[in-house]
């Protein structure tokens, strides 16, 4: 069955903070009712932990290291998971009870096998 | 695979009946549609499929006008797209998976498929195609290509677009259907609402862009608003007694029996006021309104997006005069789309236009200038409105501005008219 990316975007938001009680709540009834699904996944630290890596040029160029351009975003990618499904119709029902479709905004994106098919 | 060169379209009309050849071209391409809908399902890859029906409806519009058309052209197409599938297949040496257990499907011999089995395939090859998960213009562009048969080269001159960009999106567009498994089915009972205003947005918005033209000649190969009403007429009959395909349906069929009177003999834009009404096809006015008034009585009073466009164009078919039309009822029901689409810019206009019928040019002027969008057909109303009121420079000048977007020449050229009349002094 095909792979699918559910990634998470919403306002950028720190899971384990107390205030985030209620929607772990909801997380945590998706994934009993999604568990067949769900190949994967984690919820990410806020952007403020995130660290971007660049290579100027090609392989063994100069790193450049930096923190996220986030300044002026709403929305963030803030977790994922790797959903199992039959097509994109029932990927599509499973990423609609995400939580954060609600509060942002599911992007589902097919996952290319690494062996190439 | 690269699409096969655009062979075998419809041959140019030019005024009177479509000549015999062209007459033979659209039976082959609307039975190779409808034949490319099975294939999909036997083959389980939508390219493969279109390729071979292509090739058949090539070879059969080579060799009919010569060796005759067969008893039975559905079959010969059926068999022969048959062949040219598993030929394909062969040909491409194919990738291991889906395409080469496809050929152990292809059983040449097997019986055509039967008439309910074939509306189950068109029917789930319209919703795969029309799946809003593919942008609007890319469901537009592979509906015509895919679900009413035209060439590469003719989606791109029905959708204004080069031939090489249009191939380009017809191919982006299947691997996405590929990529993301968008599934070769019908849509569950639950989906289906939204299923459905997908597939409806993309006739609607088909039939639009035939009959708006944004620029450029009047004379088409193709007529893209017969293509939609015919996508709409399968849509409707795939779902007898949903009231959305009938409230499109009637919504398409009211609008287009104008369409023998927006133009004069001299090929000049004739507006619906000043239109010869004996000119209105009544069959299909008879038809789009029983279509609307069953698409009512089915969902108990509560109007959608098509039944108020519908009711719209209706109270103009029933209108004996434009002086005869009710133009308050024509307010009441923009406002209840307006309640639905706030963001429509035409049904803005459209009730503007109509408070000026009702009320009188001043205060269709007062409603036109509440509106935020300023385009050039928003000008031209102006202009028309402020001439009523005898304030000539005025609508001169609002017409000039219209003139500085792209427009039809028959448009471009009624709006030049009015500019000189104003000028002249007369009304």
């Amino acid at each position: 069955m095909p792979l699918y990316a559910a990634l998470l975007y919403t306002p950028d938001l720190d899971w384990s903070a107390p205030e985030q009680a209620d929607d772990m709540k909801q997380y945590r009834a998706f994934h009993d009712e999604a568990g067949d699904h769900i190949r994967g996944g984690n919820a990410l630290r806020p952007t403020s932990t995130a660290t971007v890596v660049r290579v100027v040029g090609a392989r063994g160029g100069e790193v450049v290291v930096s923190d996220g351009p986030y300044a002026e975003t709403k929305e963030v990618l803030s977790g994922f998971y790797l959903l199992e499904c039959a097509d994109l119709d029932e990927a599509i029902t499973v990423a609609a009870k995400i939580p954060s479709a609600w509060q942002g905004a599911v992007e589902v994106r097919p996952v290319l096998p690494l062996d190439g098919e | 695979m690269t699409e096969a060169p655009p062979l075998g379209g419809p041959a140019p009309r030019e005024g009177g009946s479509p000549s015999a050849e062209a007459r033979l071209a659209e039976t082959v391409r609307i039975e190779g549609a409808r034949i490319l809908a099975t294939l999909v399902r036997t083959v389980g890859a939508l390219e493969l499929a279109e390729d071979a029906v292509q090739e058949a409806t090539i070879a059969a519009l080579r060799d009919w006008p010569v060796s005759g058309v067969p008893d039975n052209p559905r079959a010969w197409l059926t068999v022969a797209s048959r062949r040219k599938a598993v030929d394909i297949i062969r040909r491409e040496g194919l990738r291991a998976g889906k395409e080469r257990e496809g050929t152990e499907l292809v059983d040449l011999n097997a019986p055509e498929p039967a008439e309910g089995a074939v509306h189950d395939d068109q029917l789930r090859l319209i919703f795969t195609c029309c799946h809003p998960a593919l942008a609007l213009e890319a469901r537009v562009a592979l509906a015509l290509r895919t679900l009413c048969g035209l060439s590469v080269e003719e989606t791109a001159a029905a959708l204004l677009t080069s031939e090489a960009a249009m191939a380009k999106r017809l191919t982006r567009t299947r691997q996405k259907i590929a990529q993301a498994s968008i599934p070769y089915r019908v849509p569950s009972a639950a989906e289906l609402p939204g299923r459905l205003a997908a597939v409806c947005a993309v006739l609607h918005s088909l039939y639009t862009s035939g009959h708006t033209r944004l620029s450029g000649e009047r004379l088409m190969d193709v007529d893209v608003c017969a293509e939609a009403i015919r996508l709409a007429r399968l849509l409707a009959r795939l779902l007898p007694g949903a009231p959305e395909p009938a409230a499109l349906l009637a919504l398409l069929l009211l609008t287009e029996a104008r369409r023998p009177a927006r133009m004069n003999a001299a090929g000049e834009v004739v507006l619906l006021a000043d239109q010869d009404r004996t000119l209105w096809d009544t069959a299909k006015i008879a038809e789009g309104l029983a279509l609307l008034e069953m698409s009512l009585e089915r969902t108990a009073g509560v109007a959608d997006l098509y039944q108020l466009q519908a009711a719209l164009a209706a109270q103009h078919a029933v209108a004996a005069t434009s002086a005869d039309t009710d133009w308050a009822e024509m307010v009441r029901l923009y406002d209840l789309l307006l309640s639905v689409q706030p963001a429509n810019g035409a049904a803005a206009l459209g009730r503007a236009v109509a408070v000026a019928e009702a009320e009188g040019p001043a205060a269709g002027l007062a409603a036109l200038d509440l509106l935020t969008e300023r385009d050039q057909r928003r000008q031209a109303v102006r202009a028309e409105l402020l001439g009523r009121l005898g304030r000539f420079d005025e609508a001169i000048a609002a017409m000039r501005l219209s003139l500085d977007a792209a427009l039809p020449d028959p448009e471009r050229e009624h709006r030049v008219r009015r500019i000189a009349r104003w000028s002249s002094g007369r009304v």
